[in-house]
């Protein structure tokens, strides 16, 4: 079934997170949305998906190409954007290639010294980044997400890991409201996710970045972090949001001093001395083994 | 005689009143209201709960277990934490085919993990529904920790309903060893 929704409720940085982590493979869509006069369950107006505004591919959870509609995205105007041809250039090669692939093409200009192989992979994998960071700043928008759909094989695609891509959206992120729903309680720990090595190799961190980074740990909440780099709630939310998106930390309930779990109440509680919780016996094991066999038999 | 408690939370028409329905042997208690002709909510459902439903599942002559469903919609939400004191455990039913309460959602869980660090497990809701999305796909999205259950749901069957519920009490019962 194709994953589909509204950039309002998901957003692109969302998303590159889900291909990322599921490695993903087929084309995602994003249209103009059309109102439909309905409204859906959070009470926002319903969206019908209209004209396509963009695309972008994924391949095996990389992203490999991108595009907006009505900007030229073959090879000649991307090698001109990147000031790697002239408009003159680009003018004459355009009617001499005519009907000719963007594989066939980029052979000849390499043949002809026109530009060499890694001129066309940088110059294709910024036009794609340009567009998906462009992408990032949608608000609004239906998507659908169909796996395994694929462009022409004509096109060149360049893979991307996303993990950088997901970190530098995040700090392009200027939405507030976006990261508060988010991240909506700093009373919550960090943890690092499994094979953090291997995460985190060839990523580039700001300085803040690895600052909160170091302090990592589900014993500190990230009030606590944001406190100890002296950041505001907004900056370290902005940063863990980054990070998380990017698979980098997950949120975790806090440990207490003696590494057994807390809740986020309770952390509150202990930083503030207040508020204590009332706390009861549980049932016994016999109980829940009662009411699982009673389960059971339904 | 002891009773034990479950709360199904969730957003508003995410399917907790029918998940009781599925399961409970007598008819859901329900303090449900006829939403208003020309409002929003009444495109999704002619119906909402307003304090709580209600349901209940006898073991034996001693021990009874309580379902509370909690009201969906955020102008209720002062009912949220009364409903959870004492719970056993508790279920976030979430409507996999409507990603715009995906956030709420979220927000739900992690209310109701902040009154007490209970067991819960997440249900993926209506995955009959085309529109679905898949249950892995929503734990990315709703960014459930991979040792958290997140289970395919219909609770409009009772079978669907009874796993769910079997997989909160194996949960309750792996995390008292």
């Amino acid at each position: 079934m194709p994953l589909q929704g509204n950039l309002r409720d998901f957003s692109t940085t969302q998303l590159l997170n889900l291909m990322n982590l599921s490695g993903r493979t087929g084309t995602l869509t994003i249209f103009e949305g059309i109102p439909t006069g309905e409204k859906d369950a959070m009470q926002n107006e319903k969206m019908a998906p209209g004209e396509v505004k963009a695309k972008v591919v994924f391949k095996a959870g990389k992203l490999v190409h991108a595009l907006l509609n009505g900007q030229a995205s073959d090879l000649v105007a991307v090698l001109n954007k990147a000031g790697k041809l002239t408009d003159q250039q680009a003018a004459i090669i355009r009617e001499r290639a005519k009907g000719t692939t963007d594989k066939a093409l980029a052979v000849r200009l390499i043949g002809a010294n026109y530009v060499t192989k890694a001129d066309i992979v940088n110059s294709i994998q910024q036009y794609t980044l340009d567009v998906v960071y462009n992408l990032m700043s949608w608000r609004e928008g239906p998507f659908r997400f169909e796996d395994n759909v694929l462009p022409d094989n004509d096109i060149i695609m360049v893979p991307i890991d996303l993990e950088n891509v997901i970190v530098e959206g995040a700090r392009r992120t200027k939405n507030d409201e976006e990261l508060l729903n988010n991240i909506p309680n700093l009373d919550m720990a960090l943890k690092f996710p499994e094979n953090p090595k291997e995460k985190f190799k060839g990523i580039h961190l700001s300085v803040e970045e690895w600052r909160v980074v170091s302090f990592v740990n589900p014993k500190n909440t990230m009030r606590q972090i944001a406190k100890a780099n002296n950041m505001s709630e907004m900056e370290i939310r902005r940063i863990v949001y980054g990070l998380q998106q990017a698979g980098l930390v997950d949120i975790v309930p806090p440990l207490g001093a003696d590494g057994k779990r807390v809740t986020p109440a309770e952390a509150q509680s202990r930083s503030t001395g207040s508020r204590k919780r009332r706390t009861q016996p549980g049932p016994t094991k016999d109980v829940v083994t009662k009411l699982i066999d009673r389960i059971k038999s339904l | 005689m002891q009773t034990v408690k479950m709360v199904i939370t969730g957003p508003f028409s995410s399917g907790k009143t029918e998940f009781i329905k599925s399961i409970s042997e007598i008819d859901v208690v329900s303090t449900e209201r006829d939403i208003k002709e020309d409002t929003a909510e009444a495109q999704e459902k002619e119906q909402t709960t307003v304090a709580m439903d209600f349901g209940r599942i006898t073991v034996d002559d001693d021990l009874v277990l309580y379902l509370f469903g909690t009201p969906g919609q955020r102008r209720f939400d002062f009912m949220w934490e009364i409903l959870a004191e004492g719970m056993l455990g508790f279920i976030v039913m979430v409507d996999s085919a409507k990603p715009e309460t995906f956030r709420e959602a979220k927000s739900i869980l992690e209310t109701f993990r902040a009154y007490a660090p209970t067991p819960y497990v997440v249900a993926a809701n209506k995955q009959d529904h085309p529109d679905a999305w898949d249950p892995e796909d929503l734990r990315i999205a709703l960014r459930i920790e991979p040792e958290v259950k997140l289970l395919p749901c219909v609770a409009k069957e009772r079978d669907s309903v009874r796993d769910v519920l079997l997989e909160l009490l194996y949960t309750i019962l792996e995390e008292m060893d």
